[in-house]
C-alpha cells in the first residue's frame, strides 16, 4: 500500500525510515499547520501528497520550507469577570469551586457563540453536561468519587475525558471573543494555566491524582492532566 | 514548532527516548498519478465519531473507523496524552484531519477520490503491537480500492 506522511519529530522519522515523509517544523498537535488557514493547509497537503509522484530513492524524507503561520501579537486574554474575590456564599462550599462555577458560567455565552460560529464543538467526550462538569472534576480534588456517567467506562477515563472537555470549553469559548480568533496556541496555553481558575483546579487535581493508590489514577495525574512543561514550571 | 532546538531540554530528552522501531528493508510501492489515486487518512490523533467508544489503554483495542461522510461536529478526540496542543483541532478540524481540504482537492481533480472509510489510532501501544492491526487495516483499505494512504501524527 503506497503511503506518504507528515513527520513532526525528524529524528524519529530518520530511525523508522518510512517510504515517504514530509518533515514540518510545526508544533505537536498541528500536522497541517495553523487553524483557519486553508491556503497554508493545502500547501502542506500538496507537498506531502506530491511525494507519491516524486522520483527518488527510498526512504524519501523532505523538509517543508515554511514555519507554521502564527499570530505574534501580544494578546491579552481575559475572562469577562474577575474571580479573585470569590465569596463562600453558603459557608460550606470551597471558594475555589465557587470561583470555578462562576468562571465557567461567564464563559458560557462565548462558548455558545463559538459553537454557532463554527457549527461544531469538540466538547462532550465525557458525556457530562457542562453545568455539571466543574463539580464533577472538583469532586476528585476533594478526594471524592462522583457518579460515573459512562457506565461501561472506568471512572479514571471519564475523569480524563472531563479534563479535556473543560480545556476545550475554555479554548473554544475564549477564541470566540473579539480579536482572539487568531490567538496563538502558546498564548492560549499561558492564559489557561496561569490565569484561569480552571487551570488552577487542574493543577490541584494533578497533585491529588498523583498521590492516589490506584495505579491508573496516579498515571493520569502524572502524565495526562497537565502538559509536562507546565507541570515542571509549577513544581520548580 | 517541533525543532529539537525549540523545545525544553526535558521535553527533548523525553521525545528522543521514545521507542522507535527500525527495519531491515525499505518497502516502496509506487502507483498512478495523484489525480488517479483513491486516498485514505490514518491518524494517530485518537479521533472517533461522537457516538463511538473513546480510547482507553486497552491492549486489545487499536483503532476506530471514521466514515468518509463524517461531519466536523461528529469528530471528537480522546487521545490520552496531554503533551500536544489540541487548540488547533478545537478551532479547525483540518489542522489534524484535513478532510475539508481533501474534499476540495477531490472536487478540483487534484486527487482521484476519497476512501469510504478513514482510520484513527491512539498511540498508547508499543509500535510492535500494531503489526496485526496494521495488516487488518491494510486489508480493509484494499477492499475500499485505496491506493494512497496519508499518515498523520499529532
Amino acid at each position: 500500500m503506497p503511503t506518504t506522511g507528515i513527520s513532526l519529530i525528524r529524528p524519529h522519522t530518520e530511525t523508522i525510515k518510512p517510504p515517504r515523509a514530509l518533515w514540518v517544523p510545526f508544533q505537536m498537535g498541528h500536522p497541517l499547520g495553523a487553524p483557519d488557514d486553508p491556503a497554508f493547509q493545502k500547501q502542506v497537503l500538496l507537498a506531502v501528497l506530491g511525494l507519491l509522484e516524486a522520483p527518488g530513492n527510498p526512504p524519501v524524507l523532505v523538509d517543508f520550507p515554511e514555519d507554521e503561520p502564527e499570530n505574534d501579537e501580544i494578546t491579552v486574554l481575559s475572562c469577562p469577570v474577575n474571580f479573585s474575590q470569590s465569596v463562600d456564599e453558603d459557608g460550606e462550599t470551597d471558594p475555589l469551586l465557587i470561583a470555578l462555577r462562576r468562571e465557567m458560567t461567564a464563559m458560557h455565552p462565548w462558548y455558545d457563540i463559538a459553537v454557532n460560529k463554527r457549527n461544531r464543538t469538540t466538547v462532550g467526550v465525557s458525556g457530562i453536561d457542562l453545568e455539571a462538569l466543574g463539580d464533577f472534576i472538583y469532586a476528585f480534588v476533594k478526594g471524592e468519587e462522583p457518579e460515573n456517567p459512562l457506565k461501561d467506562t472506568p471512572i479514571v477515563y471519564t475523569l480524563k475525558y472531563a479534563v479535556e472537555d473543560l480545556k476545550a470549553y475554555y479554548n473554544e469559548g475564549i477564541t470566540a471573543q473579539p480579536g482572539q480568533s487568531g490567538t496563538s496556541s502558546k498564548v492560549l496555553q499561558e492564559w489557561f494555566w496561569e490565569e484561569t481558575v480552571a487551570g488552577e483546579v487542574l493543577l490541584a487535581l494533578k497533585k491529588v491524582c498523583e498521590s492516589s493508590p490506584d495505579k491508573m489514577m496516579s498515571m493520569v495525574g502524572s502524565h495526562f492532566v497537565v502538559p509536562g512543561d507546565v507541570a515542571r514550571r509549577h513544581t520548580a | 514548532m517541533v525543532r529539537m532546538d525549540d523545545v525544553s531540554e526535558e521535553e527533548r530528552k523525553l521525545l528522543l527516548s521514545l521507542p522507535c522501531p527500525s527495519f531491515e528493508t525499505n518497502p516502496f510501492v509506487s502507483g498512478p498519478p495523484l489525480k488517479e489515486r483513491r486516498l485514505a487518512i490514518i491518524t494517530t490523533a485518537g479521533l472517533h465519531t461522537r457516538n463511538d467508544r473513546p480510547f482507553q489503554m486497552d491492549p486489545n483495542d487499536f483503532y476506530r473507523v471514521i466514515p468518509g461522510e463524517v461531519n466536523a461536529n461528529d469528530l471528537v478526540m480522546s487521545h490520552l496524552a496531554a503533551s500536544f496542543d489540541r487548540s488547533g483541532f478545537q478551532r479547525d478540524w483540518n489542522v489534524v484531519f484535513p478532510l475539508d481540504r481533501l474534499r476540495e482537492m477531490e472536487k478540483e481533480g487534484t486527487i482521484g477520490s476519497l476512501a469510504d472509510f478513514h482510520y484513527s489510532v491512539s498511540a498508547v501501544h508499543r509500535p510492535e503491537e500494531f503489526q496485526v492491526c496494521s495488516a487488518e487495516i491494510a486489508g480493509l483499505l484494499k477492499k475500499d480500492g485505496v491506493n494512497a494512504v496519508l499518515l498523520l501524527p499529532v
